[in-house]
């Protein structure tokens, strides 16, 4: 059997037209064909899983508690955003700034803490160097579960329960492993040419690392960045036990996360699902168009940071 | 290692860069790893200051607790489904996406619009896993209200009079949530062997193709063995998410932190939480985390070497 290397213009032919005779010679072909039809039905099929329950939550935002409870293939009779409204005033608008406020901190401190002591041992041999390496790195192996016991106890004792500082410093702490094993990867990589000459240059290792290696390390930044972003976004189990209201003058500080499922709780009872389903619409868009405006980054980033 | 030579005041440089971060981390981490342990041979309640040291009644306990063995079973059967069904599902769909169209101008080529499929299938892997525990809570609902019974009720296989339950039902509740795991997880796998495939020279395809095999050998002998290394990692990565759960599973069964009805849905991490926050028993809950760790470590260790091959290079 032989294969003919096509012209671009004939093999978009043959793909348009599906009747190409050469190729792969007749059995090749037929075998091609059907698994072609075959494999893209699936392909297909699991593209329309994905997306059409995603399509029919957001409209049920747009329907009656009535007709979400009648059938599920219920259409909206109107087009009314109160769900919406309702929904903001049960609260999603302050869960989305309570997350907005702990990770425009937790975010940038992880970064620069965890891109310090990365940095640090990466390029400077100490003794101990390595102990501390894998004193770090360690953590990442442990389910977060074993620690939450103790975690809640310590957390309180710094009287730091149900507040925005101590919820981000226990981000930025169990986002430390990750960041520094994938950091201490990449500061290993860089050319240690630019670093000399910045050292004849009589910069100091502070000086050097911020102006020199730092947006060097852009690349790298990024992909942990983004893995970091969505990790502590999406963190549940953390906040869940960490942010509850202390006493009855203790404001409510609910992460979008668990505002969601409070809202499910709530709407239980109170028989108002359109409210539920218009408050994890709103939480869906952002996200929504954050990835469609970074997929490829997005992607790139999780997954390496998953071979690292 | 650097290049660097030692000054004055190096010392200080990299203790000072050390000292934030291996302090938050000490606190926050480390020491609660190492207090979970401690706390795990004591009857502590967390309410009170004071405890008594128990030995090892604890994990006695554990050993005779019905419901903790039922979710360790439980676990065990995530642990088997989740990483086989999501790899072979993701490697299927990767193989096609890169490999399944017609052949173009270098004779192998993806299906059309594999960007397309790629971005739709890795969209779940950005929700949170609450957003998912809603949108599956109202498409298992148990009335015609609900997704999938309403489907099924149109297509005419289900009694429109007796919906399914499916979170109600003993035999269907943890497989109702393993899909969710699977359609969680199935597009960031995609792209990950999808990556891997891409830096598999094409020539190897070529050569297959040249010597006369056809696709589904061309997969089993020449892609499969050359993504085993990203196998094994999703394997580990899959098994420690099918250890967990616990997000799932307390937010769309029944019962106080899940695991209804009756105990059928329950994981460890559920068990542990109700023991900790709800009956009070933090030592015992202790004791259940230090399990799940061992377990977790056995599990990584026991896919690395059951799954190792030789490595081939390319």
């Amino acid at each position: 059997m032989t294969t003919v290397i096509k012209a671009p213009g004939e093999a978009a032919a043959e793909r348009s037209g599906g009747t190409g005779r050469a190729g792969r010679g007749q059995d090749g072909r037929s075998e091609g064909v059907v698994l072609n039809v075959f494999s893209h039905g699936f392909l297909v099929l699991w593209a329309l899983l994905i997306v059409l329950p995603l399509i029919w939550l957001a409209l049920g935002s747009f329907k009656t508690d009535a007709q979400i409870g009648g059938s599920a293939l219920s259409w909206p009779s109107q087009w009314h955003f109160d769900a919406f409204g309702r929904a903001w005033d049960k609260g999603i608008g302050d869960y989305f700034a309570n997350t907005l406020i702990v990770l425009v901190f937790s975010v940038p401190l992880t970064m620069l803490f965890g891109s310090m002591a990365a940095y640090v041992l990466a390029r400077y041999p100490f003794r101990g160097n390595r102990f501390v390496y894998y004193f770090f790195v360690s953590g990442a192996m442990f389910p977060v579960f074993l620690a939450l016991v103790p975690l809640f106890f310590m957390v309180k004792r710094f009287d730091m329960l149900n507040t925005y500082h101590g919820l981000i410093l226990v981000y930025v702490a169990y986002s430390m492993p990750f960041t520094v094993f994938f950091m201490h990867s990449f500061f290993r990589t860089l050319p240690s040419a630019v670093h000399e000459a910045a050292v004849i240059d009589g910069a100091s290792d502070t000086r050097i690392f911020f102006q020199v290696m730092l947006p060097m390390a852009k690349p790298g930044l990024i992909s942990v960045g983004i893995f970091n972003t969505l990790g502590q976004w999406n963190q549940y189990i953390l906040p869940a036990v960490l942010m509850q209201p202390q006493s009855s003058t203790d404001p409510e500080r609910y992460m979008l996360t668990q505002g969601l499922i409070q809202l499910q709780y709530q709407m239980g009872y109170e028989t108002d699902l359109p409210v539920l389903f218009a408050g994890v619409t709103v939480a869906m868009i952002p996200m929504l168009v954050v990835y469609l405006s970074f997929q490829r980054q997005i992607q790139a980033g999780l997954t390496s940071a998953t071979l690292k | 290692m650097s290049h660097v030579a030692q000054g004055k005041g190096r010392n200080g440089f990299i203790a000072g860069f050390l000292l934030v971060p291996l302090a938050l981390y000490l606190t926050f981490v480390i020491w609660p790893y190492v207090q979970t342990f401690g706390y795990s041979f004591t009857n502590w309640t967390g309410q009170s200051p004071t405890f008594d040291f128990v030995g090892l009644d604890n994990y006695a306990l554990l050993l005779k607790d019905e419901v903790f063995r039922g979710a360790l079973w439980h676990n065990l059967l995530l642990l088997v489904f989740v990483p086989v069904i999501t790899i072979l599902l993701a490697l299927f769909f990767a193989f096609m996406v890169n490999a399944g169209g017609r052949g173009g101008a270098g004779g192998v080529a993806g299906v059309r619009g594999s960007a397309f499929y790629k971005i739709v299938y890795f969209f779940p892997q950005v929700l949170s896993l609450a957003i998912l525990a809603v949108l599956f809570g109202a498409v298992y609902r148990s009335d015609q209200g609900g997704l999938l019974n309403g489907v099924l009720v149109k297509l005419g296989l289900v009694d429109p009079t007796e919906p399914v339950e499916w979170l109600n039902e003993p035999r269907l509740v943890l497989w109702c949530l393993l899909l969710v795991v699977v359609w969680h997880g199935v597009g960031f796998y995609l792209v990950l062997f999808s990556a891997a495939m891409q830096s598999v020279p094409k020539d190897i395809y070529e050569a297959a193709l040249l010597d006369g095999a056809g696709r589904a050998q061309t997969f089993f002998k020449v892609t499969l063995p050359l993504l085993w290394d990203s196998v094994q990692t999703s394997a580990v990565y899959l098994g420690i998410a099918a250890m967990d759960m616990f997000v799932l599973v307390s937010t769309m069964t029944s019962g106080q932190f899940g695991g209804g009805p009756d105990h059928h849905s329950e994981v460890m991490a559920t068990v542990l939480m109700r023991n900790f926050l709800y009956f009070g028993k933090s030592g015992y809950a202790c004791a259940m985390g230090v399990v799940m760790l061992v377990l977790t470590m056995i599990l990584s260790v026991v896919t690395l070497r059951a799954t190792r091959r030789e490595r081939i290079e390319f």
